[in-house]
């Protein structure tokens, strides 16, 4: 088996050499292009594959983060009457400790500013710059056969633009007067008055400005990538020979650069109302008995603009998964996928639909009812592009020689919480059943499965896949498959339940339930979530120390093509340097899915098409 | 969409930049697309002041466009090595994009003397934050310009492809805040 591989490999090497395409990418220096020394090699770097490790790195530290702020705040709702005394070294003064009898509360205004820190950190800066930042920076380049990103300056930005981002918003936490509290969707007016908490005082201003940074670093992403799919292509990288994660990060991309602009526009018009005294969204508001001078104002404009970029984000965080997911389902059940063009056309309806759903977010929020039932249909419409996806990838899965490792269980997991989640989306479309559901915990669970939970599984099936390709060396399996089922199990026991709290009407965002009579009975199904929500936060632990104990103790990569997968970024060095390949660039002579063709178990993508041989999709 | 094979790699019918300059002006486009419908979403929910965009706002829309067919002139005159033409319109379009600069200021200035000051009613208030928010994406142009007339004058003339790109990408990007404060001035003349 190791020495068939090796002979592949060879022969695969040699292919390159003899078709490849010559850019006189070497003529002029040998070894590093680049020249680059040690900052502009780890820290300002222009490569693309070290940006996608220091996006991956980045958002891994926030995941920490807005994964530990929900432990806080599910520790409040799981056990309000417990003392939280013993997190006031962490927490300071929001944890106020009553002098008589020692016990310590989680101040109510913090909670809040958990809540919202929570929703923007793994929405924008793990599950956005996180997800699609370290993927398509990785792979565009690797599996299109090209050097680099069109403009790897502008990527180097990108990056740059994403930590000020970070920094920016991590130093909004430690404000006296907390971060922002009004909730990640950050509506006016508690976002457009200063005046109305706490956290929309600073904490709002630096909010704004955090997010601001990291839309331009999106755009910049965004910029390039679009430009290296459409115009870096190697020779014979026809659109129909790439790989369905191209496709993906090719459409995550587009829909960013359309939709986080709109947000941008619904931003400036929000600092506008805050700091210069217009009324774009503030109509006539009292404050402490004190009439404002805002007169006119449409609070629902500004949910418009929000949610014309809200919804496209939810599938600039889900399309980049699927597309990893499919990837790693086709080469680890060493099958094509199934229906490759149904694959690459449903992601387009994907993105497309996503552009005229986004009311489906503002069914109570006082729209035209007519007007909803549009949005009804076209969300219900959505579920027809995804089911083709769902039922794409049970097939590639079925009757095919699976390999049980931790990147093929996490893909497998992936289409587990999609369904899960996405039947619930079927309810929640529906206006006249939001009328019941809307704001409880049954939306909290569907879009924690769908787009948060499913999401992070596509992301660890990337990262234990492509791991080889990143550091050399590989994840540990056993610990790999403790951190699947420790992850799945946990996230299934943390928002199941959350379905039936939904459905008795339990509503989102609030502090705590016990003294309301009709929640009461809930309390032990509170602090089920709360154990099982800190355990699956212990696996998630697990996975950190598997993954930095593996950047330098784990097992080496012994071969260009550890996985046998037909992509060019196996053609390529097992330490690649700055330029991808060391000699000439790989010409493609068939698509990315030949598995089990003519007999042999894979074919590589440089592989010309024999005799007689028909390139079939 | 074009899904053809593309024979030739790293010998593009655009430059990458070319194209990336394109897709950012996509972008922009609809962060300006955006307000334009919040502006029509707003004015239908009523309590909104009706009057005339000031007239001078028309001397800023022919200045601009002139603006354009100068430095497009000049892009001409340089691919086709006519130093002095090309130096000499790249002055005049820089001179120009100055001059719209002082005309949105008077129209400005000339919107609130008229009674429509900022923050007095939503109507007024889009038109002041659209055309400053178009106006901050022209000192992104005059930027570019800037360093056009600098390697213009600073470097000895010489026609090569990464000046040619360089003066592409500038001129794309001019042409198409032209468009853009187009767009806008029709929207908002005639959409009060």
């Amino acid at each position: 088996m190791a020495n068939a591989i090796s002979i592949v490999q060879d022969r695969e090497d040699k292919l390159i050499e003899e078709l490849g395409f010559d850019d006189h990418f070497h003529e002029h220096e040998h070894g590093d292009k680049f020249k680059s020394n040690f900052i502009t090699k780890y820290i300002f770097s222009m490569d693309h594959k070290i940006i996608a490790r220091q996006f991956l790195i980045t958002g891994m530290i926030w995941a920490l983060i807005g994964a530990g702020m929900s432990l806080i705040f599910r520790l409040q709702l799981g056990f309000p009457e417990e003392s939280m005394a013993w997190l006031r070294p962490l927490l300071g003064k929001w944890i106020e400790v009553n002098p008589d009898s020692g016990i310590g509360t989680l101040a109510p205004e913090f909670y809040y500013a958990l809540v919202t820190m929570h929703g923007t950190i793994i929405v924008f800066f793990v599950l956005t710059a996180g997800l699609s930042g370290t993927f398509s920076n990785l792979l565009i380049p690797l599996q299109l056969g090209a050097r680099d990103m069109a403009s790897p300056l502008l990527n180097m930005m990108s990056y740059w633009f994403f930590f000020l981002a970070s920094i920016v918003m991590f130093y909004s936490l430690f404000l006296s007067t907390g971060p922002f509290s009004g909730g990640w969707v950050a509506y006016p007016p508690l976002s457009a008055l200063p005046q109305a908490s706490d956290g929309s005082g600073t904490g709002m201003t630096l909010w704004i400005l955090s997010l601001v940074f990291f839309v331009i670093s999106v755009a910049l992403g965004g910029i390039n990538y679009v430009t290296t799919v459409l115009n870096m292509r190697t020779k014979g990288m026809s659109m129909w020979r790439m790989p369905l994660t191209i496709w993906a990060f090719f459409v995550t991309a587009i829909l960013a650069l359309l939709s986080f602009p709109v947000l941008v526009s619904g931003f400036l018009l929000l600092m506008f109302d805050r700091s210069m005294g217009t009324s774009f969204y503030l109509s006539e508001i009292f404050i402490g008995g004190q009439a404002l001078d805002h007169v006119g104002g449409s609070p629902i404009l500004y949910q418009h603009l929000f949610w014309f970029l809200g919804h496209p984000e939810v599938y600039i965080i889900i399309l980049p998964a699927m597309g990893l997911t499919s990837e790693v389902l086709s080469v680890h059940c060493r099958k094509p996928i199934f229906g490759y063009k149904a694959m690459v056309f449903s992601i387009l309806a994907i993105g497309f639909l996503s552009f005229i759903v986004w009311a489906h977010h503002m069914f109570m929020s006082g729209i035209n009812p007519f007007i909803a039932n549009f949005f009804v249909i076209f969300t219900l419409i959505i579920a027809v592009p995804s089911a083709v996806k769902v039922f794409n990838w049970i097939t590639t899965i079925y009757k095919s020689n699976l390999r049980y490792n931790a990147a093929s269980m996490f893909a497998i997991g992936f289409v587990s919480m999609f369904i899960s989640g996405g039947l619930t989306g079927i309810f929640l479309g529906n206006s006249a059943i939001d009328i019941q559901m809307h704001d409880t915990y049954f939306v909290v669970a569907h879009f924690h499965i769908v787009m948060g939970v499913a999401a992070f599984f596509g992301m660890f099936a990337g990262v234990y896949h492509w791991f080889p390709k990143m550091f050399g060396r590989f994840m540990n399996e056993t610990m790999g498959k403790m951190h699947f089922w420790g992850t799945l199990i946990g996230a299934y026991a943390i928002f199941w339940p959350m379905h039936y709290l939904g459905m008795a009407g339990v509503p989102r965002r609030y502090y705590r339930f016990d003294n309301f009579d009709t929640f009461s009975h809930f309390s032990e199904m509170n602090q089920f979530i709360t154990i099982a929500a800190i355990i699956t936060f212990g696996f998630q632990v697990l996975m950190f120390v598997n993954f930095f104990y593996s950047i330098w103790k784990g097992k080496k990569v012994t071969s260009k093509n550890p996985w046998g997968a037909t992509t060019l970024e196996w053609t390529t060095p097992i330490n690649v340097g700055h330029g991808n390949w060391p000699g000439k660039l790989p010409t493609v002579h068939r698509w990315a899915y030949d598995y089990g063709k003519n007999g042999e178990e894979f074919i590589n993508q440089v592989e010309p098409l024999g005799e007689g041989e028909t390139e079939d999709h | 969409m074009d899904l053809t094979i593309q024979e030739n790699a790293g010998r593009n019918k655009i430059h990458p930049y070319k194209f990336a300059v394109w897709v950012g002006c996509g972008s922009i486009l609809m962060m300006f697309a955006s307000l334009t419908s919040a502006y029509v979403v707003r004015q239908a929910a009523g309590n909104w002041l009706e009057f005339q965009l000031p007239a001078i706002f028309k001397m800023s829309t022919l200045v601009i466009l002139l603006s354009s067919v100068t430095l497009h002139a000049s892009f001409i005159a340089f691919k086709k090595e006519k130093e002095k033409l090309y130096k000499s319109l790249l002055v005049v379009t820089y001179l120009l994009a100055i001059l719209f600069f002082a005309f949105q200021y008077q129209g400005w200035v000339a919107l609130a003397e008229s009674g429509v000051p900022f923050t007095l009613n939503p109507s007024g208030d889009f038109i002041y934050v659209i055309s400053w928010f178009h106006a901050a994406h022209v000192v992104g142009g005059l930027a570019a310009l800037t360093v056009a007339l600098i390697h213009a004058f600073g470097l000895k003339f010489n026609v090569t492809p990464k000046r040619k790109i360089r003066f592409e990408l500038t001129l794309t990007y001019w042409h198409f805040v032209d468009f853009l404060w187009v767009y806008l001035f029709i929207f908002l003349s005639f959409y009060r």
